[in-house]
């Protein structure tokens, strides 16, 4: 049997989250091994051919702001780029790109390979080993030994896949691709509680056969914005590729109602849990049987390649329903079907089995990120991915973790609500998951996080231009909330033009960008001094001033918030010994052991009463009053 | 979306120290901001800066009107019992004046206590000794639970469904914003600010309704402060005997610190009127004029009514009408018996006619009374809310949603608008108990056909 030179960390997997992990470990200077059954699937996008959108957008920018490379990747091989939400404000405006899929996975592994510490290996992990409630390394298919201080689990929808359409199951992976069957016992043995969840995908069709002019067009944005801090939109520009809208019709309804007892699904042949976030056609048909059609984007799948995926018409139906159905669809009449859709069942886990640093709190030294944590979408597996490897990293090279809070990222909301909440359905990121959504914005990612970032992944030389960034924002502001514009015949016509209220006496020029009509754009002409600032810098400070009062009020939430955060419990605290607690607090409190008082407070069947007597009983600790 | 859990360790607490009903009772404001809001609701001689362990004596004041005379201890952190600045506030006024008080103090900016929740502080500040501490989290508990049901229990079925009506409409406004926002592309996803204030205005109106209820809830709980004023000798004295001979129910005697107040109260019908300074009423039908009616002027500006006492043998009055100004006033006219001299159209008020003597008109007083603050509309212990906690949290709601539209007008990013209309969402669902967490998303799926 063969027994491998001793690594620092093993990544197993090798999607969105194996790669941000295998890669954070590797830069912060450690020795790496990433497994995968087959490297053909390196950041494989199994199912929508797009990063970003609303929210997972916002992932990806704070992936980049701390050093990750989701959203150099997707620069580089995108093929269309959107910003959605430009009719709203700024905190939820966010960004899409449709990528190659083939590019995006070629050069994510290009990536990996040009990382001298960091070793792909084609193998299947069967077994982790734990001793003494500590990680030692991983066992592989054909018996291998590969000791490693810490593991990252990132198995995705491998662990035990089985696909199904209609009366059809296969035990295999996303794509045809090997399943992993037997690390799930290996888990159980160690303790690992486990869920099963199930998602879908639609078929792909030849674009051949498909008439794009009876459907909308929807082009790219003429000025697009890099995902990358570390980007222009010059050096990333290039020709974008067109995605189309089309809609099913009460035909297409018709045919999935005469069939709908052949869809797995309703047969009870599956019983993975679904997600509410990606519905399959099926699902909506009988969901929302009132709606006489359902809006079906097509959208390319690369350039050099003629499959299209059909966002909207996910599916598990038989293969002959499947054909009838999306050839009842205007456009679609005379397309060929090149991959059917299927559902995907998965093993997964309870993910508040696992700390905020994504390491688990049974086993030292074992991490996990991505959709074995429940989540769904590359965007959250990666940003957990990053997360999961820069703390795994920092735990052996004695560093602080790096732990990111609700108030800081989405990246912080998405691991707080997994690890504290746990989840029942695969997870989504969503706008509406995040309290202090007015600072969270996609466009000051890189002010929120790249500090946070110092020291792990962000060296001196970006962390300084950041601190320079910051002080010409924070200098142009202060310079604008202290000009006086004293009213003047040019002032007087600009106002007219944009339908502002006329001013009679001087007012700050803050004051007059506040107004809605107006901007920091606007106002330069009454604005002689203005000094020559980057397009990001003046950003940031049109936003800072006009949202002023909205922002002061979230900061103030956020600090109230932050003092529970700040609270920390102690590690070895019997929540048996803390008395009044209600009995389901205590057995959910022992059972979650969170972190600090903030967190124990967001566990459901945590009041506000169990919370006092938390401190109360802190308090008490404090005092030597207790063992 | 924000969570509805109002729970921090040292924002600005208020609460009520001793039990209402009694002579005096504290008002105890602990936290940063005690000296703040202190400074923007009371008012004294020499008031300047506030210095440590001192007992001011002023008047409470809720901008022009006096709410109640009071002393006022000022204690600095961190030499108080919570470590933190804390303000006590003796009332004298009775249970109104002192929920009146608390309210104009959460107003400004306070959040109403916990259970327990003054010791707590003191305990994590250090200044309860270990043994107690079990006791504390004994109150805690037992109070917190109790409270927080009996406050559930308190919302009538009527109520409770106004309040779920209320929160029903927010949260499908807010499903269909987060819905626009999360999923910008779907077809049903474009959504009109002027839709929205419009429901928002419906939902506000809601809210003031409820709102209305709680003042008349309290004045019926609590009893409506009457001041008696008029010229001398207009039979004032003969009222409040005719008053109290109606029904001699409760009659209290309370001795206030400053001065010698006699008040009574005085069961009219299904209503309660606290007549203050019986004594003074007694008094001025034989002092010297001036005195007196300078006296009815003070009266009247801390009462929630007045009755204003004219002789009907007599002439009007009309200048001594016109000098007194307050919203809710009845001419009293008394001594019909007798023949009549005063012109009743040109009474400018609502009027009764009696004739004190005789027991005659007290009736209809009383139904005038009850007209003026639209108490008979009110069905009893139905739609009124008058949990202090319940009114605190429908000012919340009252304000964001009020932020909601006004954020609308100004042409605020429907995004913008929606932290707003959370914040409404939030304050009313915690009086009816909902868990904010996951509905809302919940809401978005049930109602949209979402997702790739």
């Amino acid at each position: 049997m063969y027994i491998a030179k001793p690594s620092n960390i093993i990544v197993i997997g090798v999607g969105h989250a194996g790669c941000e992990a295998a890669l954070a470990a590797a830069r912060m200077g450690l020795s790496v091994k990433i497994f995968a059954i087959s490297l053909e699937s390196i950041a494989m996008m199994p199912c929508n051919p797009n990063i970003g959108g609303t929210s997972k957008g916002h992932l990806v920018r704070e992936i980049d702001a701390l050093g990750g490379e989701m959203g150099k990747n997707i620069d580089k091989t995108y093929i269309q780029s959107k910003m959605l939400n430009l009719g709203k404000g700024p905190a939820v405006h966010s960004l899409r790109a449709q990528a190659d899929k083939f590019k995006y996975s070629q050069e994510m592994k290009r990536t990996l390979e040009n990382i001298p510490n960091l070793q792909i290996i084609q193998s299947e992990v069967i077994d982790i080993l734990v001793e003494n409630s500590e990680i030692a390394g991983v066992i592989t298919a054909s018996g291998a030994k590969y000791p490693a201080k810490t593991v990252i689990i990132a198995t995705g929808t491998y662990l035990n896949a089985r696909c199904i359409w209609g009366e059809v199951s296969t035990q295999t992976g996303p794509a045809g691709l090997s399943s992993s069957t037997k690390l799930r016992t290996s888990l159980e043995k160690a303790g690992i509680v486990m869920y099963r969840f199930k998602t879908g995908t639609p078929a792909r069709i030849h674009a051949a056969g498909v008439d794009f002019s009876q459907m909308i067009e929807h082009k790219g944005d003429d000025e697009i914005v890099p995902f990358s801090f570390e980007n222009t939109p010059e050096s990333i520009a290039r020709k974008q590729i067109s995605c189309y809208l089309t809609h099913t019709n009460e035909t297409t309804h018709d045919i999935i109602r005469a069939n709908i007892h052949r869809s797995p699904m309703y047969s009870g042949e599956i019983d993975g849990t679904g997600t509410r976030y990606c519905p399959s056609i099926e699902d909506k048909v009988v969901r929302f049987g009132e709606k006489a059609s359902h809006q079906v984007f097509i959208e390319p799948e690369g350039e050099n390649t003629q499959e299209l995926y059909i966002s909207g018409m996910s599916t598990s139906l038989p293969e002959d329903v499947q054909i009838a159905m999306y050839a009842s669809v205007k456009g679609l009449e005379n397309a060929h079907i090149m991959r059917f859709g299927y559902a995907i069942e998965y093993d997964c886990i309870d993910a508040t089995q696992l700390h905020p640093t994504l390491e688990f709190k049974a086993i030292a030294g074992l991490y996990s990120a991505g959709q074995f944590n429940g989540s769904s979408g590359y965007e959250e597996a990666a940003a957990q991915g990053l997360i999961a490897g820069i703390n795994a990293a920092a735990k052996i090279l004695g560093k602080p973790p790096l732990v990111i809070d609700r108030s800081e990222a989405y990246i912080g909301v998405m691991i707080d609500d997994l690890v504290t909440k746990g989840t029942k359905e695969p997870y989504r990121m969503m706008t509406s998951r995040a309290e202090y959504r007015l600072l969270l914005r996609q466009d000051n990612a890189d002010l929120r996080l790249t500090p946070r970032g110092y020291g792990y992944l962000i060296n001196d030389e970006r962390y300084g231009r950041l601190l320079e960034k910051k002080r010409l924002i924070d200098d142009e502001i202060k310079r604008l909330r202290g000009l006086t514009v004293a009213p003047s015949p040019i002032l007087s016509e600009l106002l007219l033009h944009h339908n502002s209220t006329q001013i009679s006496s001087g007012v700050k020029l803050a004051d007059l960008i506040k107004r809605p009509e107006l901007t920091y754009e606007i106002l330069s002409v009454v604005d002689e001094n203005r000094p020559s600032l980057p397009k990001d810098v003046t950003e940031q400070v049109n936003i800072a001033i006009k949202y002023e009062g909205y922002i002061a009020k979230q900061l103030f939430h956020v600090e109230q918030f932050k003092k529970l955060e700040n609270r920390r419990l102690p590690d070895d605290i019997d929540y048996d010994d803390v008395g009044n607690l209600r009995m389901e607090a205590r057995q959910k409190l022992n059972a979650l052991r969170p972190a600090n008082i903030g967190q124990a407070s967001r566990i459901t069947g945590v009041n506000p009463a169990d919370v006092s007597n938390l401190l109360v009983y802190l308090e008490k600790r404090k005092l030597g009053g207790l063992s | 979306m924000r969570k509805n859990s109002r729970f921090n360790l040292d924002d600005t607490i208020v609460g009520i120290l001793a039990p209402t009903g009694g002579a005096v009772s504290i008002v105890r404001i602990s936290g940063d901001d005690a000296l703040h809001i202190l400074d923007k609701i009371f008012v004294c001689k020499n008031k300047g800066e506030f210095e440590s362990h001192r007992i001011y004596y002023g008047w409470i004041v809720d901008g022009k009107q006096r709410l109640d005379e009071v002393l006022v201890s000022v204690m600095l952190a961190p030499r108080t019992f919570t470590r933190q600045n804390v303000v006590e506030i003796n009332c004298h006024g009775g249970t109104l004046a002192v929920n009146k008080v608390l309210s104009l103090i959460l107003a400004n900016g306070a959040r109403l206590a916990e259970a327990g929740e003054f010791t707590k502080r003191a305990f994590l500040a250090g200044r309860i000794d270990l043994s107690q501490a079990e006791a504390v989290m004994d109150v805690i508990s037992a109070k917190s639970e109790a409270s927080y049901k009996a406050a559930i229990n308190q919302l009538s079925g009527r109520l409770a469904q106004l309040l779920r009506v209320c929160t029903n409409d927010l949260l499908n406004i807010l499903a269909r914003i987060e819905m626009s926002i999360d999923y910008p592309e779907h077809e049903e996803a474009e959504i009109v600010a002027q839709d929205v204030k419009i429901r928002l205005k419906d939902i506000l109106s809601q809210i003031d309704k409820l709102l209305a209820t709680a003042n008349q809830g309290q004045l019926i709980r609590e009893g409506i402060k009457t001041a008696i004023i008029g010229r001398p000798n207009v039979g004032k004295s003969s009222l409040l005997n005719a008053l109290i001979g109606q029904e001699r129910a409760i009659v209290t005697h309370i001795a206030g610190t400053t001065r010698d107040v006699l008040r009574e109260t005085i069961k009219l019908g299904d209503i309660f009127l606290i007549i203050a300074d019986t004594a003074g009423i007694r008094e001025t039908d034989d002092i010297v004029e001036n005195e007196g009616v300078k006296r009815s002027i003070k009266e009247s500006e801390n009462a929630d009514l007045v009755l204003l006492v004219l002789d009907g043998s007599e002439d009007l009055d009309d200048k001594f009408i016109s000098e007194q100004a307050h919203k809710n006033m009845i001419a009293v006219v008394n001594k019909c018996d007798l023949p009549q001299k005063i012109d009743l159209n040109k009474i400018p008020i609502p009027y009764v006619t009696i004739s004190a003597k005789d027991h005659k008109g007290i009736e209809e007083l009383s139904t005038k009374i009850k007209e003026i603050f639209a108490i008979n509309n009110l069905q009893y212990n139905q739609d009124m809310v008058t949990n202090v906690r319940h009114i605190n949290l429908l000012n919340i709601a009252k304000s964001s949603i009020k932020s909601a539209i006004n954020a609308i007008d100004m042409g605020m990013f429907i995004d913008m608008v929606a932290i707003d209309i959370q914040d409404t969402y939030a304050a009313i669902g915690e009086i009816t108990g909902i868990v904010v967490d996951e509905e809302l998303i919940n809401k978005i799926f049930a109602d949209f056909c979402l997702g790739k």
